[in-house]
């Protein structure tokens, strides 16, 4: 499928799914959204890129593997559940806010923290599983 | 912050597991890791159960969420023990693994995956919450099948697609049921649903319901009519993981029926039946099974099915006497199945084979490896004063009482196939004159190890030794935590205080 | 809608299990995606559909005054699903390989294990 059509707009494509999924990332605590479907956003972001330029090409411009966005988000998850044990003395996942509002990402607490993780992880499993899948034809 | 004790052994697994994934390639990194953050789990698991067993049953809210609404740990005498026993079985087959697998199966992330699965067990014996537990359960199933297919193996292969597909349906089933019990209900807590379930008027449906946790959790721990992917899949992956999931696995699905039955679901007199026809089954075909097999991971997987029966009878008896039995059981069964199977795994390092009747002269060629290993078979037998007596006096005990003699007729029955079993395994494998087994090139026998493995391997098989020695001889104390357990698991309403009250305290 | 959904998952859970007892790997996969699926439309109807009635309170009160729909049973299938998706996965990539290794795609010849030996 190496189309110039397609190939000229994943190109476009690629930045504009990424900060749509970053969006969808920051709307999701209180809107439809959240870190999953950000993060399957952003993963199929890459996978359409994979689609129109071959899948070396999009590992090049993913640089590291994806497979090492596993642990870091689900270390950053794991913190910001543990943060209100270590911070406050509240049982585990209990949700701590900054009280002001800030521009842009909104209210800022542990819980869009997990949400980050969760982004990553969702985006390191599914390019995991798709470039394999796709690799061992 | 004590009072979040009992959520330090998950929390504790999940760091270990996340830490071990950042060094992926670095496996004499992970081993050390592994080895020495099992060491600490063990310790944490040790202090859990003494907090428990002074201070009662111990609970906390996940988010800060009240009882009936949020997420529930909760840590009675049952869940404290178990978590010990999964600390336990886990530095030993941590410390085995080191050992004993293959540098190249390791470069899959091994270490990772295993401490994922230890996390899916505490967090399934920790919950108080039904979809929580049907979280952990989905943890295990995934990790298993990653530990289960390592490596890539034809037989590997095949048996991971049979243990796949009836683990998946279980969970199915098992989704399906807790569907249902919300329809009825409208709540997912486990001590809310004991008030919850015995107020719905619609008794039929709550009994068709239970059925379907029972074939959901049975299917897991392995019963009668639903135990085939077992000894399809058992004697495939490395002999590491097979002592984790023989030891570990079964007894979830195992801990999850007593746990709904004594606490949800009251037992009427069909599902007692319905149990007790079940427990009698697996004990039959568990033991006619590993009568015929040749293989000795084969055989061992029959046993672990045959000696599921033991706890299914105890809880289907349903009276204090039969769950201590049961409870007691399932304590030995734990550390000496791990230890079974690190057994096959040493004797497999050493010959190369697994056939029993090609194997012998273990005892000739090493005769003090050989006394190592009479403490896990004998204890498997249940020769007095080893430990697999103590609880199958409790159970025939309580048989006589409520007039099963069917089951006590059984249970004696399993435990000569299991003597005869044993003793055949002896005679075969240690002191009959084998044939000389041609010497593979390329396989990494025991000889050839390096002394840190050989420690390795051994050691664990020593140290669970000493604990099923322990639990033979100590077995007062042991009785007295199994009893308390039932006591906890019958009159269930210090459970169902220690969470609904919690907040309010 | 209730009694079509109802219909709707029925049908799933019966052609899942047909097509798990068929003799095809791949089969076996769709038919457990089907049933999975039964099981997560199961949770949405017994969580009783209520449409149009958003579970928010007013900033004053403490309780739900109206009747409203149950927020929970969609976060169950959300989890549900998410598990499924890492399962299904998993279960493609061993399916290939298992096709690869065994060299057939028929279940009655994948047999090896349960040999007696």
């Amino acid at each position: 499928m190496k189309t110039i059509i397609l190939r000229t707009a994943s190109n476009y494509m690629l930045p504009l799914l990424l900060v749509f999924s970053v969006f969808i990332l920051l709307r999701g605590h209180y809107l439809p959204g959240g870190g999953f479907v950000g993060g399957l956003i952003a993963s199929i972001a890459f996978v359409l890129h994979a689609f129109a330029n071959g899948l070396g090409n999009t590992k090049n411009l993913i640089r590291i593997h994806p497979g090492f966005l596993m642990p870091v988000g689900l270390g950053l998850s794991f913190l910001s559940g543990l943060s209100p044990m270590l911070g406050v003395g509240k049982p585990f996942m209990t949700g701590i806010w900054y009280p002001e509002k800030i521009a842009v990402i909104g209210g800022l607490g542990s819980a869009l923290f997990f949400d980050v993780g969760v982004y990553l992880v969702v985006v390191g499993v599914t390019l995991t599983i798709i470039f394999t899948i796709s690799e061992s034809t | 912050m004590i009072e979040q004790l009992l959520i330090y052994p998950l929390l504790l697994q999940m760091a270990l597991a996340i830490i071990l994934m950042f060094a992926w390639n670095n496996t004499s990194t992970q081993k050390f890791i592994s080895i020495s953050g099992s060491t600490l789990n063990l310790a944490l698991a040790v202090y859990l159960l003494m907090y428990v067993w002074q201070n009662g049953t111990q609970t906390v809210q996940a988010g800060n969420w009240e009882a009936p609404f949020g997420i529930t740990f909760v840590a009675d005498t049952f869940s404290a023990t178990l978590v010990l026993l999964t600390a336990i079985a886990g530095l030993a087959v941590s410390s085995f693994s080191s050992g004993s697998v293959i540098p190249p199966r390791l470069k899959f992330g091994y270490f990772p995956i295993f401490h994922f699965l230890l996390l899916g067990l505490n967090g399934a014996f920790l919950t108080g919450d039904i979809f929580n537990l049907y979280v952990w359960f989905e943890i295990i199933i995934i990790t298993s099948f990653v530990l289960l297919t390592i490596g890539g193996e034809k037989a590997q292969l095949e048996g991971a697609v049979k243990y796949f597909t009836l683990n998946i349906l279980a969970s199915v089933i098992f989704l399906t049921a807790i569907a249902v019990l919300y329809g009825l209900t409208g709540s997912l807590n486990m001590a809310d649903l004991a008030a919850q379930v015995a107020a719905v008027e619609n008794r039929t449906l709550v009994q068709v319901n239970a059925l379907l946790f029972l074939v959901g959790f049975g299917i897991k721990a392995a019963v009668f009519p639903l135990y085939f992917w077992l000894p399809a899949s058992y004697h495939t992956p490395p002999s590491a993981v097979s002592s984790i999931f023989g030891g570990l696995l079964t007894k979830v699905g195992v801990y999850a029926l007593i746990r709904v039955f004594t606490l949800i679901f009251e037992l009427d007199n069909l599902l007692e039946n319905v149990l007790l026809v079940i427990a009698v089954l697996t004990l039959f075909s568990g033991a006619i099974g590993a009568i015929v097999q040749n293989n000795i991971r084969k055989i061992f997987s029959y046993l672990v099915i045959c000696h599921i029966g033991y706890m299914i009878a105890g809880l289907g008896m349903m009276t204090e006497v039969a769950i201590a039995g049961a409870v007691f059981y399932l304590i030995h069964d734990i550390i000496v199945k791990t230890n079974l199977f690190m057994v096959s795994g040493v004797i497999y390092k050493l010959k190369a084979n697994h056939n029993i009747k090609k194997l012998g002269d273990i005892y000739a060629d090493f005769p003090k490896m050989s006394l190592l290993f009479v403490i896990p078979l004998f204890s498997l037998v249940g020769i007095p004063p080893l430990s697999g007596f103590w609880p199958k006096l409790s159970l025939i005990g309580a048989g006589w009482d409520t007039e099963n003699y069917v089951v006590i007729g059984s249970i004696l029955f399993a435990s000569f196939v299991t003597l005869f079993v044993i003793v055949k395994l002896w005679g075969e494998v240690f002191w009959k004159n084998g044939e000389k087994l041609p010497e593979l090139r390329n396989f990494p026998y025991f000889k050839t190890l390096t002394s840190v493995q050989k420690v390795q391997m051994v050691a664990p098989i020593v140290f669970l030794g000493l604990v099923s020695l322990y639990i033979g001889f100590a077995a007062e104390n042991i009785q007295q935590l199994a009893s308390r357990i039932a006591f906890e698991l019958l009159d269930n309403q210090e459970y169902i205080d220690a969470v609904l009250n919690s907040a309010k305290k | 809608m209730e009694v079509l959904l109802a219909f709707m998952i029925g049908t799933l859970y019966a052609s899942g299990i047909y097509m798990i007892l068929r003799r095809s790997l791949v089969k076996l996969i769709i038919g457990i995606i089907l049933i999975g699926n039964g099981a997560n439309l199961l949770i949405f109807l017994l969580g009783r559909i209520a449409k149009g009635s958003p579970p928010i309170i007013p900033g004053d009160s403490k309780v739900f005054i109206e009747a409203y729909s149950d927020p929970l049973p969609q976060a169950l299938i959300l989890t549900a699903i998410v598990i499924s998706f890492g399962l299904q996965s998993f279960a493609i990539i061993l399916v290939k390989r298992a096709h690869k290794v065994v060299k057939t795609d028929d279940l009655d010849e994948m047999n090896a294990t349960d040999e007696f030996s």
